[in-house]
């Protein structure tokens, strides 16, 4: 709940003439709403209004307005349908989705089996997942390619497994898309998920089982309603950036595919279309902004919201 | 330890704090594994069967309420995870929700009810999975005073009514007093003593027992002659004759015994007056006059004596604090204990 500005007013600035509030308010905020104004806001509304304009014969943009970019994106162009665009967009929602999922699956056992260590080693452990976070994405990724390289011992080992066929890489391909991707998200689901599953009162899991539960239906009904703040707040963090993620499917999937990421970048570089650029990253915002709607909606709903 | 509880019967653990009573019942649930021993439930082996395959329940003393789920979700969980049939899930939900009288709060969810309230709904969650046994942790310790003795009251009524073994851990004596058929006393991970709660309270048979519930006097002393269900302590108080007939042994002779009698058993009487039989003399220490009985405290010797007197009855009313008094000790009222410190 907010406080009213009834309360506010009472608790900061009773003294104060409602005047002389409105200037402190101004004074102290004044240099980040400057900021974001600048050098957000601005830029922002300047891609959104570019997205409407055309793209000249030289790259530069020019009238008239039109939605022929959003139309492009959607698939019909120029030599009618295409759907080039919108598969760019669903490969990219559905590598969010993946990195999400496999995260979860990761996050979870690690979450529950860093909540139970002793204090010491928590602190420990929670440190170790954020370590790789601390080193530069380019560097663990071209680190990656080297572990991934067809003679290294981790190759060997899925050979020997038999994950993949002998004689076939590790690198490039999906998995070791799917691994790099994994490793470099972890953190932002680890952490989220362990604040919720430190905080668990496990005596519901007791009175779950008590009542009839196995162990299925007390993670179901016991534990998962607990942890699903956390869990939601995870998948947000890391779903939304692995959308837009596309170093990774580059360096170890062997740069065949496009993804939202590099084809934005591709239009404000090598195509120099900045409209059509503009647009897509305008609909990524979009559909970001649509996906956090739906989470706070669904946050005040349920209890509070972690953003 | 070994115990055995009847079947239909209303069962305490007594206890003070950390005496293994939690530990035993979560035992007899199936949330903590016994490192040894037997444990059958209606007859079958139920040592090696997980908790949710147990035909028991249980009232948490924190309640443990589901709180994403309103009061009537909460008590059909047990009945949904044993998949009975929906129709029938509300119908008993429903009957389980007007004996524990939380009809109008159906709809709601923990955080808006209050702790008598929540327990009410613990208990209904427990009861409607008609359980062979409910084992009840401490639930009424959360509550004030005033609402603990009513609910005592309903959970009697209610245990009358289902015919269910109830297995209910207390810490408060009065609690397993009013409610119980039998009463285990546990101290330090064994059971003292186990009878009726009248057995209990009149003859105690250890130290503890005699201490932890109710109040209880105690006389250190060598037996100084038998004979037959006579007996003569010698205490640093006095001689004192304790009958014999109740006791649970023979003490021998000149053997070192504490003996045990009640404040309420004590009868105080100025020291001029002429009475007969056991006799100690003291002084009063202490009055403390509490509404229907007046409380005193004697200095008999390096002993404190205390006595309890009922107001209605004559006799003790003109006793001041510093008066010299005779206390009165019946020899049916002295207890011998079986331990001696």
């Amino acid at each position: 709940m907010k406080p009213s500005r009834r309360d506010t007013e009472s608790h900061y600035g009773a003294h104060l003439t409602r005047n002389g509030h409105q200037l402190r308010s101004a004074i102290t905020s004044g240099p980040a709403v400057l900021w974001l104004s600048v050098f957000l806001l601005i830029p922002l509304l300047a891609v959104g209004a570019i997205s409407f304009f055309s793209r000249g014969a030289y790259g530069e943009i020019e009238l008239p307005l039109t939605l022929e970019c959003y139309k492009r994106l959607l698939g019909f162009g120029l030599l009618g349908f295409d759907p080039l665009y919108p598969v760019i967009l669903l490969r990219s929602l559905a590598l969010g989705a993946g990195t999400a999922l496999l995260c979860v699956l990761a996050a979870l056992p690690l979450a529950f089996f860093i909540a139970r260590l002793r204090l010491r080693c928590r602190t420990l452990a929670l440190t170790l997942v954020v370590i790789p976070f601390w080193t530069n994405l380019l560097i663990r990724t071209y680190a990656w390619q080297i572990l991934f390289a067809p003679e290294s011992w981790i190759t060997r080992a899925f050979h020997y497994l038999g994950v993949i066929n002998a004689g076939e890489p590790l690198y490039p391909g999906v998995l070791a898309v799917a691994i790099g991707m994994v490793c470099d998200f972890l953190p932002f689901m680890v952490l989220p998920l362990y604040a919720s599953v430190e905080k668990i009162d496990w005596s519901l899991a007791e009175a779950a089982m008590d009542l009839g539960a196995n162990r299925i239906q007390v993670f179901r009904h016991a534990l998962l309603p607990q942890i699903a703040p956390g869990l939601l707040a995870g998948i947000v963090l890391v779903f939304l950036p692995a959308t837009g993620q596309f170093v990774i499917p580059d360096l170890l999937g062997g740069a065949k595919t496009v993804m939202l990421g590099n084809a934005i970048q591709q239009q404000f570089g090598q195509s120099r279309d900045w409209p059509f650029g503009s647009a897509i990253a305008f609909v990524a915002l979009g559909l970001v902004m649509l996906g956090l709607t739906l989470y706070a909606r669904r946050g005040a709903k349920e209890g509070p919201s972690l953003l | 330890m070994s115990l055995s509880i009847q079947q239909g019967e209303f069962f305490s653990l007594l206890g003070p704090s950390g005496c293994g009573k939690t530990t035993l019942l979560r035992i007899i649930a199936g949330l903590d594994l016994p490192d040894e021993g037997k444990l059958k439930i209606g007859g079958v082996d139920a040592r090696n069967l997980p908790a949710h395959r147990r035909p028991v329940n249980t009232v948490f003393q924190s309640y443990a309420l589901f709180p994403h789920m309103t009061v009537a979700e909460n008590i059909a969980f047990g009945l949904r995870m044993k998949k009975v049939v929906p129709l029938q899930i509300v119908e008993r939900v429903d009957r389980i929700m007007r004996l524990v009288e939380v009809s109008d709060l159906a709809g709601r969810k923990p955080a808006q009810l209050s702790g008598g309230q929540k327990q009410r709904v613990a208990l209904a969650r427990a009861v409607v999975n008609e359980p062979n046994v409910l084992l009840l942790d401490e639930p009424l310790g959360a509550l004030d005073l005033k609402l603990r003795r009513q609910l005592q009251g309903e959970l009697h009524q209610l245990q009358r009514r289902l015919g269910i073994t109830f297995v209910y851990v207390t810490h408060d004596q009065e609690e397993a007093l009013v409610m119980s058929d039998r009463i285990a006393v546990m101290n330090a991970g064994k059971i003292e003593q186990l009878d009726s709660g009248e057995e209990l309270y009149e003859h105690p048979r250890t130290r503890f027992v005699a201490q932890f519930l109710g109040a209880c006097n105690l006389l250190a002393g060598v037996v100084e002659h038998i004979d037959g269900t006579e007996l003569m302590v010698k205490t640093t108080v006095g001689q004192l004759h304790a009958d014999l007939t109740r006791a649970t042994r023979k003490p021998a002779l000149s053997e070192n015994v504490t003996v045990a009698i009640r404040p309420e058993k004590v009868r105080l009487a100025p020291a001029d007056a002429i009475i007969t039989g056991n006799q100690v003399r003291g002084v009063i220490e202490d009055v403390v006059f509490s509404g229907a009985e007046t409380h005193y405290r004697v200095r008999a010797g390096d002993h404190q004596l205390n006595a309890i007197a009922l107001n209605s009855c004559p006799g003790h009313q003109g006793l001041r604090v510093g008066q010299e008094v005779r206390c009165h000790m019946d020899p049916c009222a002295l207890i011998l204990l079986e331990d001696h410190s």
